[in-house]
């Protein structure tokens, strides 16, 4: 027995618009503040105001959203009172937006105290709408929540299912202004939710379809949208497959890419998407040496690879490299200009938190300290893995 | 040779393979807290049963069968069913799965066991180790 949860989602030209389909009086917006600089939390507050919401605008959401900042959000959601929580950015404002809301109806709560095991007594005081500005998230559908612990520099999984947004508005023409750089590291992000949601162990019938789909449509459409940014069919396809991919591994987990992924970008300041897309070829090569299966399964549903077993998981890593080096991403942390000593200086801490995050624990195949250190140290020279 | 779950033998050896488990110790190390497993009854398992495992540090320095739910202190509870213990130890329920549907139900510190999925994991891991005798067989 397992579940599925998801928003209700409007999705297409003009989605935008179905901002007119709530009821309220009071509205939070949660964004950030290139959000706000360019113009995209205006077109929501422009939207909110004609339907006669008062507004007050929380713009100070940072990339990685920490703790205390989630904390001044949830007292100004205390303060104002909203009917409404509105989160209008890429992961980090919608992250953040989901831990304001928790905080605001449960004063009671610490954000490292929003678990899947409580019950939290949501939709007292307000709903969450989500709109996604990048193609890549899947924030705008999922119940997950990143948040950073400034003082461990450790990135926390947190959530209840209860957090998940109750609107998302999935329009493209909202992520259609993302530059090249962002383009490529979102869709990346959104291949990785893909294929890891694919290979978790926590996968369903229900989740297999959406993640197929999805990574298929990243590998077919991402060079387009990144090479020519105004070809707005690649752009919906791909804002398409990120809320795809997030209702896939939403409702299933990423995986060890993702347990790696989150320390590297703690630790080492990579932007999230880089950081787990970075390590995915990695993860799928040490996992397919025990159980290769899904992912060659993958590779043969999206018509990369119909070898089975490791070779077809192996494709798949080679694929996914290929089109990391086709939209000009990094495919080490040494292509990505990170200096030896820095990487050193940061390795242990890197081993401990990516062994504990929550992440891992749906891998197809555990990984002991020891191999964590050494999948790491060839994440770092851009070796395959071969153990 | 084969232990009869729930029992003091069958906890005593889930302690020794995790002593002996290099991932359990490496991903627990800085672990604190004992927990108390509560088999409650059911149709294949008529009677109460507690299961008192220490832990410390990346080690399970003791094991026993407790008379009462509170013969000894710990830090953490784990309540079921006999039949959803035995889903568990077969593998064919996830724990972390199984305690978000709350058919198993945890109480302690759930931050502190929010970041040690993977030390979690471990255990259920030497579980199935462990040569099992089910009661109803």
């Amino acid at each position: 027995m397992w579940t599925f949860v998801s928003p209700r989602i409007v999705f297409g030209e003009d989605a935008l618009d179905s901002i007119s389909t709530i009821r309220g009086n009071r509205a939070l917006v949660v964004s950030d503040p290139g959000i706000v600089k360019a113009g995209l939390a205006e077109r929501v507050v422009d939207r909110l105001a004609a339907e006669g919401f008062q507004i007050h605008v929380f713009s100070e959401v940072e990339a990685n959203p920490e703790i205390p900042t989630v904390q001044r959000g949830a007292d100004i959601a205390r303060e104002f009172e909203p009917d409404w929580i509105v989160a209008v950015g890429g992961g980090s404002p919608l992250d953040a937006a989901k831990a304001i809301w928790v905080l605001y109806e449960r004063p009671d709560l610490q954000p490292a105290q929003i678990n899947p095991f409580i019950d939290l007594g949501l939709r007292n005081k307000a709903r969450l709408l989500t709109i996604p500005t990048t193609s890549g998230t899947g924030a705008d559908v999922t119940w997950a929540i990143v948040l950073t612990d400034p003082i461990e520099r450790r990135k926390m999984g947190l959530g209840n299912w209860e957090n998940t947004p109750d609107l998302a508005l999935v329009d493209p023409a909202m992520a259609a202004a993302m530059p090249r750089q962002l383009t490529a590291d979102t869709g990346l992000d959104a291949l990785t939710h893909a294929i890891e949601g694919y290979t978790s162990t926590w996968h369903t019938d229900m989740t297999d379809g959406l993640c197929a789909h999805a990574a298929a449509d990243v590998f077919d459409f991402l060079v387009r949208a990144v090479e020519d940014g105004t070809d707005m069919e690649a752009r919906t396809h791909l804002h398409h497959a990120a809320t795809s991919a997030g209702l896939g591994f939403g409702n299933s987990m990423a995986s060890m890419a993702h347990a790696m992924g989150h320390t590297l970008g703690a630790m080492l300041e990579l932007p999230h998407g880089r950081a787990v897309s970075l390590c995915l070829p990695y993860t799928l090569e040490f996992i397919s040496r025990e159980a290769p299966d899904r992912a060659a399964l993958l590779a043969a549903r999206i018509g990369i690879s119909s070898a089975g077993g490791e070779q077809g998981a192996r494709t798949l890593a080679q694929a996914v490299r290929h089109l990391a080096s086709q939209v000009g991403n990094p495919l080490s942390l040494e292509d990505a200009g990170i200096s030896q000593a820095d990487f050193e200086s940061v390795l242990d801490k890197m081993v401990a938190d990516a062994e504990n995050d929550t992440q891992m624990i749906t891998s197809g195949r555990s990984a002991t300290s020891a191999e964590l250190r050494r999948l790491f140290e060839a994440v770092y020279k851009g070796h395959a893995i071969g153990f | 040779m084969s232990y009869r779950f729930p029992s003091d033998e069958w906890i005593k050896e889930l302690s020794r393979l995790l002593n002996e488990s290099e991932s359990y110790e490496s991903s627990a190390k800085n672990w604190e807290g004992d927990f108390v497993f509560e088999i409650q009854p059911d149709e294949a398992f008529p009677d109460t049963a507690y299961l008192f495992l220490g832990l410390h540090h990346g080690k399970s320095p003791e094991a026993s069968i407790l008379n009462a739910s509170d013969e000894k202190p710990a830090a953490f509870r784990v309540s079921a069913p006999y039949g959803t213990w035995r889903k568990v130890i077969d593998g064919a329920l996830d724990p972390i799965q199984g305690m978000m549907m709350r058919k198993l139900k945890l109480q302690g510190d759930l931050m502190k066991v929010m970041r040690y999925p993977k030390a979690a994991k471990e255990i259920v891991s030497c579980c199935a180790l462990v040569p099992t005798q089910w009661p109803e067989a």
